[in-house]
């Protein structure tokens, strides 16, 4: 069960992956990009992430993908038209994925030899309670830090969107 | 304590107030200066020979450390003892006369303030080598007096010629330094010390290959300074300064130094007899040399000048047969004669106003009565007329020339009569016949005419009176000669021969002169000073000048430094060049990079095993 | 045999980063762009949930707490640059956003100057 479900969501998340790169519309990548954190959000379920999981519906497929939309929509952002690429981007582009790739799966396999598994319940720890007591013991000062970074980015985000005062 | 320090200091100070405040001082202040610093100085070398007696001991006054590193240890010593004494009065004495009367030569000129300031600082330097008690700041003070001799040569700087002989000066001075340089190097070496009384008490113990070398490397310095061959050249062409500067630093003072520096060195001399002969050698060619050269000479400055490279010859030929004191004698009576000369010879040019060319005056003697007779005393005096100073001075080495080596004399007695002959060419060029020139002759003012007096009485008295061949005799002891009448009786006919001929050809018969050139193929050769200047020229200065622009400049420093510095710019220039193909201005560029030097750094980290 | 081995959650994590560079190295709207960044970021996300499964912790929670704080906060204010920059320049195409690109002309090299010294060695002899 748990590989099938793994398996079904994981395929959904590259699907949609490669959409979000791949389509010229914007908003398009944007609906896409919301398929790729939906099924993100079921994986952190399989993994006992209960807190997480709903953050990220929450979070980010609520609201920060909301503010993407919005903004492409104020924008009036239109398809993107082909044209040529830069060349060194062209060259060493898919070079550099690839090795990218490979090197990702290469340390993965190394470091995790296949023994260890996944299964849905064998990790009861990720509750909204565990993430909480950890987040106010243990993880007090990032979290205030956190806040007064949230506070910046909204004065900082109001400066910057507001209409100039004539 | 005599307070020695007191007569170079004053001045010194001369110098710093003149210097610093000439400029807008009035005419009336910088004379106060210039010569009240010259004469308080003298007044204290009176006062303080008169203190110190008979100077049996030298005395020696030690104010402070200068060096003291390793074994090199020379302190800022002075040193009186009977020579030093002579040559203070001469110096001073001397000085301050034609101090006194260049207040008259100079009131005329441009830079009033600035030649007193450097006739003060002159006389600063020239005292530091009298008094020096040791080879070092004996060196301080023969540095000092070259660089003054530059400052006053080039003194009409506008005029190139002037500038070129400054520069022939020191170039030539350095060159005499060099030697100097060696021989101080070979003494501390060898002595370890370059004090005076040390090195002359262990001089009697060394090796005399050792002393010879030091003695010959000394002489090279003293040739140098005092124009003496083959480094004499520079001196004729020094008359381009102005005639005071002339009087006091190429006649009486600057140029006795190298005179002086070896009957210092005595000691190493004496034990030295292949440097000493060669000391005499010298003296004696040069005498010679020169004396030919300046019997046609045309300029009257240039005349006295040959002349002087000729006395300064006799000078060495008395100290390199061993007679320390007549050579010094002769340096005593020569800075009053020669001194005379050539203040008189300043004279008889601001009386005509700037000329100096012995065929365009004539007939002066009724113009300017006082000059002429003052020059008439300084010239009896070294034409070795007896009874007057030169005589004396310039038989004493004749005659130790003579029992030195016979042949030697000989050629004193013809340069002797030489001497007798041009110094009265010019005598009765300048002041009999008719005047030839175009200007208002008029007579020089008291405070030039007074100096020319004193001078005279001192040509034709002084060196009677001071005795000083006795005075030093206690310094360097020599064989007794006996008095030999025959020899004092040839060369007084050989002067007296010379003054007649002078007569016949200038005054009797002037024409007689003018067609013997004619017949006389050398007349063209000496009359250009054996082409001396131009060979130096081509073999010497050519080379190393063009040698110097081509490989030195062009080559080392245009093109290797400044090349290296350049290149160093270019090469900065160029990796900036390549390093800025980096800032594309393109976002997704420098985003590759930033993939591109992310996956680097993993693998980095990967390899050097950081990633388990 | 019913688990799902956890290399293959981190090779998931890995594909979809490497998707999300690529996305962010070939797409020319800006928009896109933060899109994939945000897509990397969730990549990344699923690496820590993993390894916090694996070790049996709650701090890999964490890290992934704050990632979406700091991604929130830093959409925003990305956004709102988007927008200035869309004001001033009126295009969303990264590539033609490239004013600091050295396009002037330029001058031609000034070779380098030696001194000009004149030459005072003249003939030191007077005839």
């Amino acid at each position: 069960m748990d590989v099938f479900l793994f398996l079904l969501f994981a395929i959904i998340a590259v699907v949609c992956a490669i959409n979000v790169v791949v389509q010229t519309h914007p908003i398009s990548s944007a609906i896409s990009l919301v398929g790729v954190m939906g099924s993100l959000a079921v994986l952190y379920l399989l993994l006992g992430a209960e807190f997480i999981a709903a953050a990220q519906v929450i979070v980010y497929a609520g609201a920060i993908m909301v503010l993407f939309v919005f903004v492409i929509m104020l924008l009036n952002a239109g398809s993107e038209v082909r044209r040529g690429r830069s060349i060194v981007v062209q060259l060493l582009g898919v070079p550099l994925l690839i090795a990218f790739l490979g090197l990702m799966a290469y340390f993965v396999q190394r470091l995790y030899p296949s023994a260890a598994s996944v299964k849905f319940g064998a990790f009861r720890g990720g509750t909204a309670l565990a993430v909480g007591r950890a987040l106010f013991t243990q993880y007090l000062l990032p979290f205030e830090v956190t806040s007064v970074l949230i506070l910046i980015a909204i004065v900082g985000a109001i400066v910057l969107a507001r209409k100039e005062l004539d | 304590m005599q307070h020695l320090w007191l007569i170079p200091t004053l001045p010194l100070a001369g110098f710093l107030l003149n210097g610093i405040a000439g400029r807008r001082s009035s005419k009336a202040m910088i004379n106060i200066v210039a010569i009240g610093s010259v004469l308080l100085s003298f007044i204290w070398v009176v006062k303080t020979l008169m203190a110190l007696g008979d100077l049996d001991q030298t005395y020696i006054e030690r104010y402070f450390t200068w060096i003291q590193s390793g074994a090199l240890n020379v302190g800022f010593d002075f040193a009186v003892d009977r020579l030093t004494a002579i040559m203070l009065l001469v110096v001073t004495g001397v000085g301050s006369l034609i101090h006194i009367y260049a207040i008259g030569y100079m009131a005329h000129d441009e830079g009033y303030y600035r030649f007193f300031a450097y006739l003060n600082l002159f006389m600063f330097f020239m005292l530091i080598l009298v008094l020096a008690a040791n080879y070092l700041l004996l060196f301080v003070g023969w540095e000092g007096v070259g660089l003054c001799s530059y400052l006053l040569i080039g003194f009409y700087f506008l005029k190139r010629s002037a500038t070129d002989a400054g520069n022939k000066a020191f170039i030539v001075n350095r060159i005499g330094d060099f030697g100097f340089s060696l021989a101080m190097f070979l003494i501390f070496r060898n002595f370890e010390s370059l004090d005076f009384g040390t090195v002359f008490a262990a001089a009697a113990q060394k090796p005399e290959a050792l002393l010879t070398t030091i003695g010959l490397l000394l002489l090279v310095g003293a040739c140098g300074k005092s124009a003496q061959i083959p480094l004499y050249v520079w001196l004729p062409d020094a008359m381009a300064g102005p005639t005071p500067v002339s009087a006091l630093i190429h006649a009486a003072t600057m140029v006795t130094a190298g005179v002086y520096m070896v009957a210092r060195s005595a000691a190493i001399y004496t034990h030295a007899p292949a440097a000493l002969h060669m000391v005499a050698l010298i003296g004696l060619l040069t005498a010679f040399f020169a004396a030919t050269i300046g019997l046609l000479q045309n300029d009257i400055k240039k005349v006295f000048a040959y002349s002087t490279v000729s006395q300064l010859g006799y000078m060495f030929l008395g100290a390199g047969v061993g007679a320390f004191s007549a050579g010094i004698y002769h340096l005593v009576t020569h800075a009053f004669f020669k001194a005379l000369l050539f203040l008189g010879a300043g004279s008889v040019i601001h009386a005509l106003s700037g000329e100096q060319d012995l065929r365009n005056m004539g007939g002066l003697r009724h113009k300017i009565p006082v000059t002429f007779w003052t020059m008439m005393c300084a010239a009896v005096a070294i034409a070795g007329v007896p009874p007057f100073s030169g005589f004396y001075s310039k038989d004493s080495i004749l005659l130790a020339a003579y029992h030195h080596a016979p042949w030697m004399y000989w050629v004193g007695v013809i340069t002797a009569g030489m001497t007798a002959f041009y110094v009265f060419r010019a005598m009765f060029l300048a002041f009999f016949g008719t005047y030839r020139g175009h200007e208002h002759p008029h007579e020089s003012p008291p405070v030039m005419t007074v100096p020319l007096a004193i001078l005279a009485v001192l040509s034709l008295a002084g060196g009677y009176f001071a005795k000083v061949p006795e005075f030093l005799g206690k310094l360097f002891p020599t064989a007794e000669e006996p008095h030999d009448i025959t020899l004092v009786a040839i060369s007084v006919i050989a002067g007296l021969a010379g003054i007649a001929l002078a007569y016949l050809f200038h005054v009797a018969r002037p024409g007689l002169a003018d067609s013997l050139t004619h017949n006389f193929t050398l007349y063209r050769l000496v009359y250009n000073k054996y082409f001396v200047d131009e060979i130096y020229d081509a073999a010497i200065v050519r080379p190393v000048v063009d040698g110097s622009r081509t490989v030195l400049w062009k080559g080392v420093d245009a093109g290797l430094i400044d090349g290296a510095v350049n290149g160093i710019g270019s090469n900065a220039r160029g990796l900036g060049g390549l390093l800025k193909l980096f800032q594309s201005g393109n976002i997704r560029s420098y985003a590759t990079w930033v993939v591109f030097g992310s996956v680097f750094v993993i693998v980095a980290l990967a390899v050097a095993g950081g990633l388990r | 045999m019913s688990g799902v081995p956890v290399s293959w959650y981190l090779l998931l994590s890995a594909v979809l980063f490497a998707l999300g560079v690529a996305g962010f190295l070939f797409r020319r709207n800006v928009i896109t762009v933060f899109m994939s960044i945000e897509l990397m970021l969730n990549a990344v996300n699923l690496s820590f949930v993993t390894f916090s499964y694996q070790l049996r912790q709650v701090n890999g929670h964490l890290f992934t707490f704050f990632v979406m704080v700091v991604a929130a906060a830093e959409a925003a204010v990305g956004l709102a640059i988007i927008l200035t920059v869309f004001k001033n320049r009126g295009t969303l195409n990264i590539d033609e956003v490239s004013s600091m690109k050295d396009e002037l002309p330029r001058e031609p090299e000034q070779p380098v100057k030696t001194v000009e010294t004149v030459d005072i060695t003249g003939p030191l002899v007077k005839t």
